[in-house]
């Protein structure tokens, strides 16, 4: 699964294979008439699936100017699941910093039994369907809980079923950066009389630092947009704990297709502001060394 | 391994604490609430009667299956478009140049990275009847697409959609044309050398794609909430089934069909898991 994340289409892994290989790969074709014709083909249903059906949320969005967003906006309850799921997000992607790199750290450096158990562990989040791992986090911290506690229709809730649907993201980045790192480096930092503390923040963080940005990117973003393992736990109390996904299934229930539409954009722009800063912390923390 | 020596030298109590640390966070947060589903699958609280009996009960009445034929006809054309359409993809992008390719290929990724409920508003917006763009046409030749079985599908296929593409397309850029250019002066026409060179080097790739497409077109239930109708019988697939059932107080049945899709999603881990390695082999 990591490769999945990690590798993102266009830029393959490098190979032990040499750069002859890749290479003789790139002088590309022009197009001959049956590809040009499966090029259309294939343009074609894309639009109709993808790029049509979005462009008529920004289209709509926009519908009557910009008064639509104002409104939006000025919308109590739109303004404070706006703020709740940038908030929640933003605190669940802090958390997994932390907790994503320490498990990663524990994955490649430590040996234990039980570690290929881990592993699997890691991947399960991504893996379930969204609505039942609403209902996994219920079974414990539900209703009926064995260890009575109830988050539904709570913050910690949302927090909390948010934790586990981001669980992999910076697991999966950081995990092969670390597993490539040279530990002699270490080792001669450690020799020169370094104390661990120093090796950890002169070598290894700024090494990790792209790994680890790249993740809470991914992670912050499927979390401002998570659904479905909210549907049960939110409980959504309107300017108490309403995110803007569920606010979106509201408004659309409403038939209020342009404030549905200015969330959904408001959502897509938020996360895209968020990787790009996040991509640029990254470089300066990398090259800072 | 220098790797093994280096961790064996240093490990002190810190890498001890971090490690029972570690596994204490992913026993509270995965572990053992996943396990408990299972355990409320066999022993419903109230009224519901527990054990294996029952729980095969829940899962063979009408709208139990209803709903698990919904999800597979729905993830099989899903998986069958994706995948069709995932190879061509690939091979247009990897081996021909043209006008708009790098757009394209950054493009293909943006399914991704868009909330499931923002999927469905947007083929709300395109094709629905009463306020769709191409919902007037679609109205007059008799074809509903959302509300009705095409618009799970389109839902489904679009949020798997980047998954085949992004196995494949690294395969085919490190194997190269070497062995298809060979092929080709031997006489092999474009088919031949498709089915015999082209699919077997991107096998593997293919087949981890595909599992990876299934495991998340069964489980898709975001965007599929919007475009459905979502009532028992009429478009209520696996997963809304045990939105509405939970909602209805039929936790039995919610957890019988949940432990059904956990079971799922764990095989379809387990097998990635293992296809991984032997693609990478040489």
């Amino acid at each position: 699964m990591s490769s999945t994340l990690s590798t993102p289409s266009g830029t393959p892994a490098p190979s032990g294979k040499g750069p002859a290989k890749v290479r003789r790969a790139r002088p590309k074709d022009a197009l001959t008439p049956a590809a040009g014709l499966g090029l259309g083909v294939a343009l074609i249903w894309f639009s109709l699936l993808v790029l049509l059906p979005l462009s008529a949320v920004v289209l709509t969005a926009f519908d009557d100017g910009w008064s639509t967003f104002a409104s939006t906006l000025t919308d109590r309850d739109t303004r404070s699941a706006l703020l709740l799921t940038v908030g929640e997000a933003a605190l669940v992607t802090l958390v997994n910093v932390v907790v994503g790199t320490v498990i990663a750290w524990v994955l490649v450096r430590d040996q234990f039994i039980g570690k290929r158990l881990l592993e699997v562990v890691i991947d399960v989040p991504f893996a379930l369907p969204t609505i039942v791992a609403g209902l996994v986090l219920l079974s414990l911290y539900g209703p009926r809980s064995p260890v009575s506690v109830n988050v539904v229709g709570t913050r910690t809730g949302i927090f909390l079923a948010l934790l586990f649907v981001t669980l992999p993201f910076i697991v999966r980045t950081v995990q092969p950066v670390l597993q490539e790192l040279d530990a002699d480096v270490e080792e001669a930092a450690a020799s020169l009389g370094a104390s661990q503390f120093t090796i950890l923040r002169r070598i290894v963080l700024p090494s990790l630092a792209p790994a680890i940005a790249a993740g809470a990117s991914l992670a912050f973003a499927r979390a401002i947009s998570e659904f479905g393992s909210l549907v049960l736990i939110a409980g959504n109390i309107p300017g108490e704990t309403e995110v803007a996904s569920l606010k979106i299934l509201k408004f659309i229930e409403g038939d209020n297709y342009a404030a549905a539409a200015s969330v959904a954009f408001l959502l897509l722009l938020v996360a895209t502001v968020v990787i790009a800063a996040l991509d640029v912390i990254s470089r300066r923390v990398a090259r800072r060394g | 391994m220098a790797d093994s020596t280096y961790t064996r030298r240093r490990r002190g109590p810190v890498t001890v604490v971090l490690r029972v640390l570690v596994i204490a966070y992913l026993f509270m947060l995965v572990i053992w609430p996943v396990s408990l589903v299972a355990d409320r699958a066999f022993r419903p609280a109230g009224l519901a009667e527990g054990g294996f009996g029952p729980f095969l009960e829940r899962l063979t009445e009408p709208g139990t299956v209803y709903a698990f034929n919904l999800t597979l006809t729905v993830a099989f054309w899903a998986v069958l478009i994706n995948t069709v359409f995932g190879v061509g993809i690939s091979l247009l992008l990897v081996r021909y140049r043209f006008w708009g390719r790098r757009t394209l290929s950054v493009l293909i990724d943006l399914p991704l990275s868009v909330s499931p409920v923002v999927v469905g508003l947007a083929l709300v917006l395109a094709y629905s009847s009463a306020r769709g763009w191409f919902g007037g046409f679609l109205e007059s030749i008799g074809f509903a697409v959302i509300f009705s079985t095409p618009g799970l599908v389109m839902a489904t296929a679009f949020v798997c959609l980047p998954l085949v593409i992004r196995e494949i397309v690294p395969v085919l850029e490190e194997v190269g044309t070497d062995a298809e250019e060979a092929a080709r002066s031997l006489g092999a026409n474009g088919r031949q050398t498709f089915w015999r060179i082209t699919l077997p080097a991107i096998k593997w790739a293919l087949v981890y794609g595909v599992v990876l497409t299934a495991a998340r077109a069964l489980g898709e239930f975001g965007a599929v909430k919007i475009v459905s109708q979502g009532a028992e019988f009429n478009g209520e697939t696996a997963t809304l089934l045990v939105e509405n059932r939970y909602s209805n107080f039929d936790e039995a049945s919610a957890y019988a069909v949940a432990l059904v899709l956990v079971l799922i999603s764990i095989i379809a881990l387990v097998v990635v898991t293992y296809l991984r390695p032997k693609e990478d082999r040489p």
